[in-house]
This record gives C-alpha cells, structure tokens and sequence, in this order.
C-alpha cells in the first residue's frame, strides 16, 4: 500500500502557529476536547495529527502530539481530544489549566499514513484513547453520507471510559467494554465485520494494537492491509 | 519563538546535559511506536543483504552474522515522539564489518535501511560508518524481543530512533539521498536529535 499523496505532509504545514483555545469539553473523567482556531487554517486528513507546544517563561518547552477528532472541513478549527496522563506534563496542563482564549503553539497537520482518503471501504479498530483518529474518519464518512464505507469497533474498559458516547453509536459502529462488558474484543467481533479489500485502520496502546492485529490476521484480514497507530505514555 | 504559554512552568528541571532539547527522561518505560503490524520472523529463515553499490551483493544468514566480530553499543537513545534512554546496552555487529565485507562503492553517498515489513529509512552514508551503527540482536543481555525489532534492528543511536529500523533486513548503497517511509510521511531526511531535526524544513 502506498500512503495517499494528499497526506504528505507540507513543508508550509509545520510551521509553528497560535492557536486560540475556543472551547473545551470533557469526554471521559480523563480525556477532555480542546477546540482550536488555526490563524493558519490547512485542511486536514482524517487521522492525521498536530504537535502541541508549550512554552516556560524561562523558554523551557514541551511537546507532544495529538490526532484530530472532528472531521476535515473548512471552518479553520479543530478539536484534538487529550488524554490525562499520570503525572503527564503537557496533558496536565491541558487537562488542569488553560482554558478558552488562550493561545497555544501548534504545528501540523501531520501524517501521510494513517490516514482514511474518506472514498474508500475500512475497517476501524480503536481502543481507549486509540478511537480519537477514527472517529474523525468517522464523523466525515457521516457529514459526506458515505459512512457505509466504514466498519468501526471501538473497546472501552466501561460505559464510563467510552469518548463521544453519545455521537459514536450508530449502525456502522459495535461497542466493547471490557470491563463491565463481556470481556476482551474477540475475533468473533471482528469476522462479520470484514468484507474483503478494505483497509484495517487500527489505534491504541501497543498491546491492544498486537492483540488487534492478531484477530484481524485471524479473521482473514490480509497483515499487509492493516495500518496500526500506537498511543505510548508520552506525557 | 513564540512568547511564553500562560499557566505553563513545566516540569521542576534539573536538566540531564544526556538529554537533546524537547527530549524527557522515559527512565524504565521502553514505549513503543510502528505503522505496520509487529511480524513473527523465524531466525532460520532470517537473512541480512547489503546491495546497491558494492564491489559483491552479500547475504548473511542469522548463524553467518552471529559469526561476524561482535560488537557493542553503550549509551543512550533518543526517540522523535519525545522519550530518551539513558544507558542502553545493545549487541550485535557493527555497521562498519558488513560494509568492508561488500566493498562499499566510491560512488556511494546514501543508505536505505531496508525491513522484513518492507519499511524503509534513509541516511547519509557518513552516518552508519566510522564506528556509529550497529545491527543488533541483544539489549541489556537478552535478545530483542519483536515489539522492539527483534529479532535484529538497525541501531544508528546518536540520530532519531526511526532511523534505527526494527525487523531490518538490509542496507541498500545509494549515490544520492531517497526518502524512506517516515520521510516521505514529512519527518527529516537525517534526524539528528541535538538540532531538533523532527520534521521536514526543521
């Protein structure tokens, strides 16, 4: 497979620009949406990504990347969903101190490979925080009346833990908990769902990405039409 | 550089001089970072190929490698996503060994590390000779396990970590620079962490 020409990233798109924080919404107890207007606005691609910056007084900076959540559109926002990490410098503060009219360093989008072109049949696997790039996918698929084109599963330890419950159910999506649910995504979940020729988009931590990608293989999906995108504790 | 984020201080930094800017101290977390799916690849099976321009093409097996002069890496290791290693124990052979045996062409400039996945990384040909690259199939005593390249990746540590492809397979001489996988995806076609160089036009 070859990444889709549009997602390669531009050399205009990594400048560093000022995004100005509009509004922040909390998902989960520990992942909470910031929308950002871009005074530099360029169209993303589903599943493409923005690095965060953030600037000490002493000049003292962090970093981190976050994918985009909503869909690719021309309003010159974006939502990135951000997961509170245990002692997390940079989702700390976006989960404990800014707040709307602040401005923010951010660079992107980035990405070439994980990326849905939005005309073509996929199946999209995400667990926990895993579901942010998927659910961009999906929201365009929805928004251009194409989501037939997708298949999404989504794992969740609970109810509780399940980002943008209320928009996600639908009939291209299943739901797993985990936890209070009946266990662990099995390949069960996963056989009905392939059709054949699709591409797999599959997002989480890197267990739940191995572990994915061997029901996958195991349901028949072909291992060279899987893309994995792997969540680490980042900060 | 933009003016300072309101609100932010930062971690408390006593700063490791170890560690390039905009890098963290990931202590005992080894995170894990691939677009392909993690392959099972079966050391009886396995080969290592330098090709391109070289005087002879020339293909190890996992046996004939691991009767090549051994050779180790100590030091630290520096990720693009942000994480830094400190004191990393690698071993394999070096670079350097399977270059002289293939007789490396004058001509040559680049290298394409090439891996059993079909993922690709591109380098100046300066920066896997003269004692700075390895391949290697040990870290810290024990063999690599397959979510970190095992069974051997490339390990070229004083650039980014992508470069230092996992499942590698080979080394492809080039006499001008192609990007690789992660490059034409916009990350920089050399990746020296000191210079911050995560992107392209960085």
């Amino acid at each position: 497979m070859t990444p889709t020409p549009g997602g390669t990233t531009h050399r205009r798109t990594l400048r560093w620009q000022p995004a100005r924080v509009l509004a922040l919404r909390d998902e989960t107890p520990r992942a909470r949406t910031l929308r950002l207007a871009l005074p530099e606005p360029r169209r993303h691609l589903a599943g493409q990504h923005y690095v965060v910056r953030l600037t000490a007084p002493d000049g003292y900076t962090a970093q981190r990347s976050y994918s985009v959540a909503s869909a690719p559109d021309d309003t010159g926002e974006i939502e990135l969903t951000v997961e509170e990490l245990e002692d997390g410098e940079v989702s700390g503060y976006l989960h404990g101190v800014v707040e709307p009219g602040d401005e923010l360093e951010v660079r992107g989008p980035i990405g070439g490979y994980f990326v849905w072109p939005g005309d073509t049949p996929a199946l999209l696997v995400g667990g926990g925080s895993g579901v942010v790039p998927l659910m961009s996918m999906l929201r365009q698929a929805r928004s251009t009346g194409t989501a037939d084109l997708l298949r999404v599963v989504v794992s969740a330890r609970t109810a509780a833990d399940l980002y943008y419950a209320d928009e996600l159910p639908g009939p291209q999506t299943t739901v797993v908990l985990t936890r209070t649910g009946r266990g662990r995504l099995t390949v069960d979940d996963l056989t009905p769902l392939v059709r054949g020729g699709e591409d797999v988009f599959v997002c989480g931590s890197p267990g739940f990405c191995d572990a994915a990608t061997d029901l996958l293989v195991e349901a028949g999906v072909p291992v060279g039409s899987i893309r994995t995108e792997r969540f680490g504790p980042s900060g | 550089m933009a003016g300072a984020t309101r609100g932010f201080f930062g971690r408390r930094r006593e700063r490791d001089p170890r560690l390039p800017p905009g890098q963290y101290d990931a202590r005992d977390e080894w995170p894990v970072l691939n677009a392909e799916a993690t392959p099972r690849l079966d050391t009886a099976r396995w080969t290592f190929t330098v090709e391109g321009l070289v005087e002879r093409e020339t293909t190890w097996t996992w046996d004939e490698i691991h009767a090549l002069p051994p050779a180790r890496y100590e030091g630290d290791i520096h990720c693009v996503t942000t994480w830094s290693k400190f004191g990393m124990r690698f071993d394999g052979v070096s670079v350097d060994t399977l270059l002289d045996a293939a007789g490396v062409l004058p001509t040559a400039t680049h290298v394409i590390g090439v891996a059993h996945t079909g993922y690709t990384t591109n380098l100046p040909l300066a920066d896997v000779t003269g004692g700075k690259a390895w391949v290697v199939w040990d870290v810290d005593g024990r063999p690599l396990t397959r979510e970190h390249g095992g069974p051997a990746r490339l390990l070229v540590p004083h650039l980014y970590f992508w470069k230092s492809a996992k499942w590698v397979s080979g080394l492809r001489l080039l006499d001008h620079d192609e990007p690789g996988f992660w490059e034409r995806n916009g990350y920089h076609d050399r990746g020296d962490p000191w210079t911050e160089q995560r992107y392209q036009g960085d």
